[in-house]
């Protein structure tokens, strides 16, 4: 028996027992289409369509939103969604596509919304069929994303939104988006709003949604522009000038530092090979015994070595800091390794892609359209695709930030 | 090999230990106190002093600090290494002057003897007989089976370098060469034919010297060609314990600096407005939990038997040794024109850590030692 099974309520052994026997039943098995790395990169209609049907039957069998009340098309269950999570990555599910719709549409609307709005929205969110995407970022608003410019004006019952989101994942399957927007130029914070906006029947009537080509060459974001979009009333969430405290919701469940479990399914392997993994340090340990490099066998020089084990330290490290961060007693501030999570984990797989240059030397030039490229180039590609995460979602310049401020206690950089 | 508790092993016992700890340093070793007693000579040419407050060392005695290790069928009270993790973690935030991580490491490599003359050290201490390890040869290997020292016919011959707290130890355990080998052998700091001869060192907070034997009488607490084993078996363990102190030492680090960083004013403002400072003091904070992660993981794994100990524990001492440098490389450095001088109490952890850095084994050592484990030796 695990320690997480020790402390289990009578009701939550019986439910890990049920998410159990029902993933045992009901596995979807591999992907008929190849997945991207996350959800976030999703582009190929199929496999959305796949993976939406598997968040669906999770979602009808009880395991996602379990935590949620029932009118509002939960499972009306208290502290079970981690245990669905836990049992998901145990039998090593596919990820779950309404990544932002879980993450952080659904507990903002939770804890910000009118409570019909919340009936309304919440259970086809949760079961996957309504795909969400977030408008925070801005061309002028990245790191500073409380310059928000993208405006919405009072119109009787209703908002008249026009601006500019950039960044925009997920946009171009999206049903709703969870909007940041501005009501008030007079005052920088207390002059936004927070919206959710039905972006995909808006599509003739103002909304246009354009792919962004990532420095790759590979489209996997968006850009979103409102012209005279008309929003009713109803699809904002707290008070008029409230948005910047509605957003740091969002915020905190997307560093996953809310009081509500997101659901997680994963732990299904993307490739039936470990090797053709870019974030494992042992994929990178293969990749270095089968590459030369300056003529020799890159797992025989001494420096490629001593970097190999730096990272295989980092990585062991970033586990044991997880198991850490769950005792309570043995951290000194209940914030400190939470806050790190999103910082460490993204330069941890930025480093490693960038020493797989180094392994392979010389065929480190080629690209993923050159068939003698190492590993199919995927190396090269994952390190300018990890920039995307160093970047995402508060740039790691403000992460370290808001741990010198909030976890140490230094005064605010602004 | 039982499944590693999520919580490393730290119950009710282990934290009622640390928090015992803490009240001791904090009542007994501010750094006002330690600098106090260390620091009182600056002269680059002082003559060499052990300086320490041997009240205290009977103090954590009673509390039965030297006997957590120790198993209970030898007189100890035999706690996990959590525990004396718990307790070094302590003693290096307070830098405390005393053979006790030293004591902790003979603790080990008795532990691994299994003779009764080893049992029988280790009841002595439990009983608070400070002993050390002489296991060093002049150039300075870490390796087991590499001493100057040989034995024969019960007697040592030659010398055994950098032996840490050795003018405040009792008693050595030392490593020879015999016909069959290396053996382990106990020797009194007040036998005859034996000479300490102090080394002066940079760290204030230690002692170490080089000991010379001229047919000194000894005691065989493991049989030739059974020392190296015992060493290499005690191995993950010390290093384990020497990590323990690096984070505690790192986390006094980076209190201090964070708290001179939010009172000093330049340019109108504090330090630690400036991102020039409050990035990289957040960059001592991630070394110092990834170290700290690693060590209890480390410990927990010798604890339930496993079998990657020597793996887990390199891990360890790898990344405490690189966070040693770098937390006290930043503490003096943000301190500014103050944290270069001697009144500033930065001093005295920077130069522990310097110490802790390399003893037994820097981290380019033990990635070179973690890469011949996990790809196999380099053609």
């Amino acid at each position: 028996m695990s320690e997480a099974q020790r402390k289990d309520t009578p009701e939550q052994a019986e439910f890990r027992k049920y998410c159990q026997d029902w993933l045992a039943e009901n596995h979807p098995g591999r992907p008929p289409v190849k997945l991207p790395q996350g959800a976030l990169e999703l582009s190929d209609p199929d496999a959305l369509e796949w993976l939406q049907k598997w968040q669906k039957s999770a979602y009808d069998a009880g395991l996602i939103g379990c935590d949620y009340p029932v009118e509002m098309g939960g499972g009306g269950k208290e502290n079970c969604q981690a245990i669905a999570n836990a049992e998901m990555q145990k039998a090593k599910t596919p990820y779950l596509p309404n990544i932002i719709g879980m993450g952080m549409a659904a507990p903002t609307i939770f804890f910000h919304a009118q409570e019909e709005v919340k009936a309304e929205l919440l259970p086809k969110l949760l079961s996957g069929e309504h795909i969400w995407c977030q408008g925070f970022s801005e061309p002028g608003a990245g790191s500073d994303l409380a310059n928000a410019q993208t405006f919405a004006e009072r119109d009787g019952d209703n908002w008249i939104i026009n601006g500019h989101k950039v960044w925009t994942s997920l946009a171009h399957f999206a049903e709703w988006m969870i909007l940041l927007a501005r009501t008030s130029k007079d005052d920088k914070y207390n002059g936004l709003s927070y919206f959710v906006v039905p972006i995909r029947e808006n599509l003739d009537k103002g909304v246009t949604v354009r792919p962004l080509i990532k420095m790759t060459g590979e489209t996997g974001f968006n850009e979103v522009l409102f012209d005279n979009v008309v929003l009713n009333d109803r699809y904002r969430l707290d008070d008029v000038g409230a948005g910047w405290k509605v957003a740091m919701t969002t915020l905190a469940h997307e560093r996953g530092a809310g009081p509500i479990v997101t659901p997680a399914s994963g732990g299904m392997s993307l490739e039936e090979d470990e090797s053709a993994q870019t974030n494992s340090v042992y994929a990178l340990i293969d990749l270095a015994k089968q590459q030369a490099r300056n003529g020799k066998t890159a797992a025989d020089d001494p420096l490629i070595r001593d970097e190999l084990m730096k990272m295989m330290i980092r990585s062991e490290s970033f586990k044991q800091n997880q198991r850490r961060a769950s005792v309570p007693t043995l951290v000194d501030h209940p914030m400190r390794i939470p806050l790190q999570f999103k910082l460490v984990a993204t330069e941890l797989a930025q480093d490693l892609q960038q020493i797989a240059y180094e392994i392979e030397g010389a065929a480190s030039s080629l690209y993923a359209n050159d068939d003698n490229a190492p590993a199919a180039g995927r190396w090269p590609l994952a390190y300018m695709n990890s920039f995307g995460v160093t970047i995402a979602a508060g740039a790691n310049e403000v992460q370290r930030n808001i741990l010198g401020e909030r976890v140490l206690g230094m005064p605010k950089s602004k | 090999m039982s499944e590693q508790p999520k919580n490393f092993g730290f119950g009710e016992d282990e934290t009622m230990l640390r928090d015992s700890a803490q009240k001791f340093f904090a009542d007994n070793c501010s750094p006002d106190k330690i600098h106090g007693q260390v620091a009182h000579d600056s002269n680059i040419h002082r003559d060499i002093e052990c300086i320490w407050d041997k009240n205290l060392w009977q103090q954590i005695v009673e509390l039965g600090w030297t006997a957590v290790c120790v198993p209970e069928e030898a007189g100890g009270i035999g706690m996990p290494l959590v525990a004396a993790v718990a307790i070094a973690e302590e003693a290096g935030k307070a830098a405390f002057p005393s053979p006790l991580i030293s004591t902790y490491c003979a603790t080990f490599v008795l532990n691994a003897c299994g003779t009764d003359a080893a049992k029988a050290a280790l009841g002595d201490i439990a009983g608070g007989t400070a002993t050390t390890l002489a296991i060093t040869n002049e150039k300075g290997s870490w390796e087991s089976s590499d001493t100057d020292v040989t034995v024969e016919g019960g007697k040592l011959t030659g010398t055994a370098y950098f032996v840490q707290d050795a003018k405040k130890a009792d008693r050595f355990i030392v490593s020879a060469k015999g016909a069959k080998g290396v053996g382990l052998y106990q020797v009194e700091a007040s036998a005859e034919n034996l000479n300490i001869i102090a080394d002066g060192i940079i760290d204030l907070t230690r002692d170490q010297a080089h000991i010379e034997f001229s047919g000194t009488e000894c005691v065989e607490v493991a049989a030739e060609g059974a020392g190296d084993a015992a060493i290499d078996a005690a191995m993950p363990s010390m290093l384990t314990i020497v990590s323990a102190d690096i984070v505690g030492a790192g986390e006094w680090l980076l209190q201090t600096t964070t708290e001179y960083a939010k009172t000093r004013i330049q340019f109108d403002r504090p330090l630690g407005f400036f991102q020039a400072v409050k990035h990289p003091l957040v960059n001592v904070m991630l070394d110092i939990d990834r170290t700290k992660s690693l060590v209890y993981n480390a410990a927990c794994s010798i604890d339930c038997g496993e079998d990657n100990t020597e793996l887990n524990a390199r891990m360890a001492k790898a990344q405490a040794s690189e966070m040693a440098v770098f937390s006290s490389s930043r503490a003096v450095q943000f301190h500014g024109g103050i944290g270069f001088t001697w009144e500033c109490y930065v001093h005295i952890f920077f130069k522990r850590q310097m110490h802790n850095h390399v003893l037994y084994g820097d981290a380019k050592y033990h990635r070179a030692k973690l890469a011949d484990m996990v790809m196999g030796k380099a053609a």
